[in-house]
């Protein structure tokens, strides 16, 4: 009897502890949409981000300027400028004909680049199976400098399979690249995941830890604190709404991707989102941490903007390639969540690899997730007492 | 008398430093006990403890009959806490406010709107129910601050400088809502700085260096010390203090 009497009441309070969460989650969701900047950056700023990106800062080069020197002018060398002519990626200013011009013209014409072929290129592949052509590119800009020689290097290659599927000899007029899985070096391919792994630690750690900041620096948190409601539930009902609108703003990034800036979800859409949920738990618990630290919403929002996003932005890959960088910072970048999150993204969405695939990355981010809420949650109870 | 409060030896350590020193004192029902002290005496420490904040070092506490070191989530239930800011959601309505917190402290949803009424009405709020808590002068919150504090009729309540940057007027107004409270039975716990509040409780204790060294009623305070007024009594105590404010 007794037995009953005590699952009752703790029914009952267990009632009561939910009611009293749900007025809290409510509560939350008030916050939100009465603050217009908090809706504005909820709403607006995962669609800005994605059209700035996508228009403004491409990486793509089109209409690269470009000299030719061919001092063999045989069917060769003429079957390749043709291709180069027909590229919208490059548009062809000058036929030089001396190689002392060269040097001269990139000062003068801001060329990018100039194709130079040897003496005899065709007897050459005909004869030896080899022809030398040089790229002499405009590096003051590495990353397109790279980019312009991979367009180059693939033009090449094309003829090059061209002339070997005629005449079945193996020819060889520079390595044969290809590129896979952006064939086109669209730009969009790679700064979705990055913008994704922006956004969602935008929401998810800086809007929740600036969210309890808010409250103590009110002194709402120690009313709170001094009320029967438990510090967990109070905690956790600051991180559901930030969730709930995460989930929102994964939706508006993909469809957007999808259908605006084209960029196909190539493998399963239920891994994505699957793989995306443990990286806004990682965020989310992220942001509990800094707001187990922090007094006030300024340092919440210094901390969130200083500490996560401009590593996010510089080290993540999503603007420079990792394996670009300094080994220091190549160890640094080990430890940011965003970077797990987009060599992931871009393995299941851009690849259309499998879980399989993502396993390194998956198990990253569930231990960097444990490990954080473990040390806020610990921070948290040491705090309040 | 019936206690609310009892208090042996409650004493709060961090590393070296000795915030409270082995205080003891009790508090009846229905009581406005002030409790004085000058910053960095060890007042909020206390208060921290007795609201079932802060764990003791040593010593015991009951609080509503329960025992601070060991049932905080009762002693938590039974009590009502208002902090020196009020602690109002601005962007929150007043009528959202109100059942905010009493949905916190489990009053169930129809005592809520009915309460809800007779409190507004009582304050004259009427008008004000839809209204944003951060539209309403500060005086008003204060009120609101306060009725909210109490609204689950709780058996003690514990103002954390209730007063601060009110105006005069706006005081004594508010002064006579912990009256009426008091008279309703809710026992009264307040710190303040001002004096002449301290005139105002039925009894008043002062802290010095994390140790109780007066507790009488005002009027006995006065005679011991051969004082004209609180202020007196508190500068002659304040006086012994070796302890830097913080």
């Amino acid at each position: 009897m007794e037995f009953f009497n005590n699952l009752r009441d703790a029914l009952q309070e267990r009632q009561i502890s939910m009611k009293q969460f749900m007025s809290f989650v409510r509560k939350e969701f008030y916050h939100i949409f009465r603050d217009k900047t908090t809706m504005a950056i909820l709403l607006i700023l995962p669609i800005l981000m994605l059209v700035l990106f996508g228009y403004s800062i491409s990486t793509e080069v089109k209409n690269s300027k470009i000299a030719i020197l061919d001092s063999s002018n045989d069917v060769a060398t003429r079957a390749i400028i043709e291709k180069f002519r027909n590229s919208e990626y490059f548009s062809v200013k000058k036929m030089v004909n001396n190689p002392s011009e060269i040097q001269d013209l990139f000062k003068k014409d801001r060329l990018n680049m100039v194709l130079v072929f040897g003496d005899n290129f065709y007897e050459n592949l005909a004869h030896t199976g080899n022809a030398q052509v040089q790229l002499i590119v405009d590096g003051s800009d590495p990353n397109s400098a790279k980019t312009i020689v991979t367009y180059a290097t693939s033009i090449i290659g094309a003829y090059q399979l061209e002339l070997s599927k005629i005449d079945k000899i193996p020819f060889q007029i520079n390595p044969q690249i290809k590129l896979l899985y952006n064939p086109q070096m669209k730009g969009a391919y790679n700064f979705v995941p990055g913008v994704m792994g922006m956004i969602l630690m935008l929401i998810c750690a800086m809007m929740t830890s600036i969210s309890i900041a808010r409250e103590k620096e009110l002194g709402t948190m120690e009313v709170l604190l001094v009320s029967p409601m438990k510090p967990i539930y109070i905690i956790l009902s600051k991180t559901i709404p930030y969730f709930v609108l995460s989930l929102v703003n994964l939706a508006t990034i993909l469809l957007l991707s999808v259908f605006l800036l084209k960029v196909p979800i190539a493998g399963s859409l239920f891994w994505l989102i699957a793989f995306s949920l443990v990286y806004i738990f990682v965020n989310l618990s992220l942001g509990l941490l800094i707001s187990s630290i922090v007094d006030s919403q300024l340092v919440a929002l210094l901390i969130s903007g200083m500490v996560l996003m401009l590593p996010v932005i510089m080290l993540s890959g999503m603007m420079f390639p990792v394996e670009n960088m300094p080994v220091f910072f190549q160890w640094i970048s080990q430890i940011i969540p965003a970077k797990w999150y987009i060599i992931g993204v871009k393995k299941i969405m851009i690849k259309g690899l499998g879980l399989s695939s993502i396993i390194p990355e998956m198990s990253v981010l569930l231990g960097m997730g444990i490990v954080l809420v473990i040390a806020s949650l610990k921070n948290f109870k040491y705090r309040l007492e | 008398m019936e206690k609310v409060i009892e208090v042996q030896n409650l004493t709060k350590k961090f590393g070296d430093f000795t915030a409270v020193d082995h205080i003891s004192f009790e508090v009846y029902k229905g009581e406005i006990f002030g409790f004085l002290g000058a910053n960095g005496a060890g007042k909020t420490t206390a208060m921290r403890m007795l609201c079932g904040l802060l764990p003791p070092t040593s010593g015991k506490g009951l609080v509503a009959g329960f025992d601070i070191h060991t049932q905080s989530e009762e002693v938590k239930r039974n009590i009502g806490y208002m902090s020196q800011k009020f602690a109002l959601y601005e962007d929150l309505k007043v009528w959202e406010n109100i059942r905010l917190y009493g949905g916190i402290y489990g009053v169930p949803e129809d005592e809520i709107i009915k309460k809800t009424d007779e409190l507004l009405k009582r304050l004259g709020f009427e008008k004000e129910r839809n209204s944003f808590v951060k539209s309403l002068p500060l005086g008003w919150k204060q009120k609101l601050a306060f009725s909210v504090a109490i609204f689950h009729e709780p058996k003690i309540v514990f103002l954390d400088e209730p007063t601060g940057g009110v105006d005069p007027v706006t005081r004594r107004q508010f002064w006579e809502m912990i009256y009426e409270a008091a008279d309703r039975g809710i026992t009264v716990f307040v710190t303040t700085h001002y004096m002449d509040e301290a005139e105002y409780c039925d009894r008043v204790s002062i802290m010095v260096d994390g140790r109780i060294d007066a507790l009488d009623s005002p009027k006995n305070l006065k005679n011991q010390f051969k004082a004209n007024n609180m202020d007196g009594v508190f500068q002659q105590l304040a006086r012994r203090a070796s302890r830097k404010a913080d």
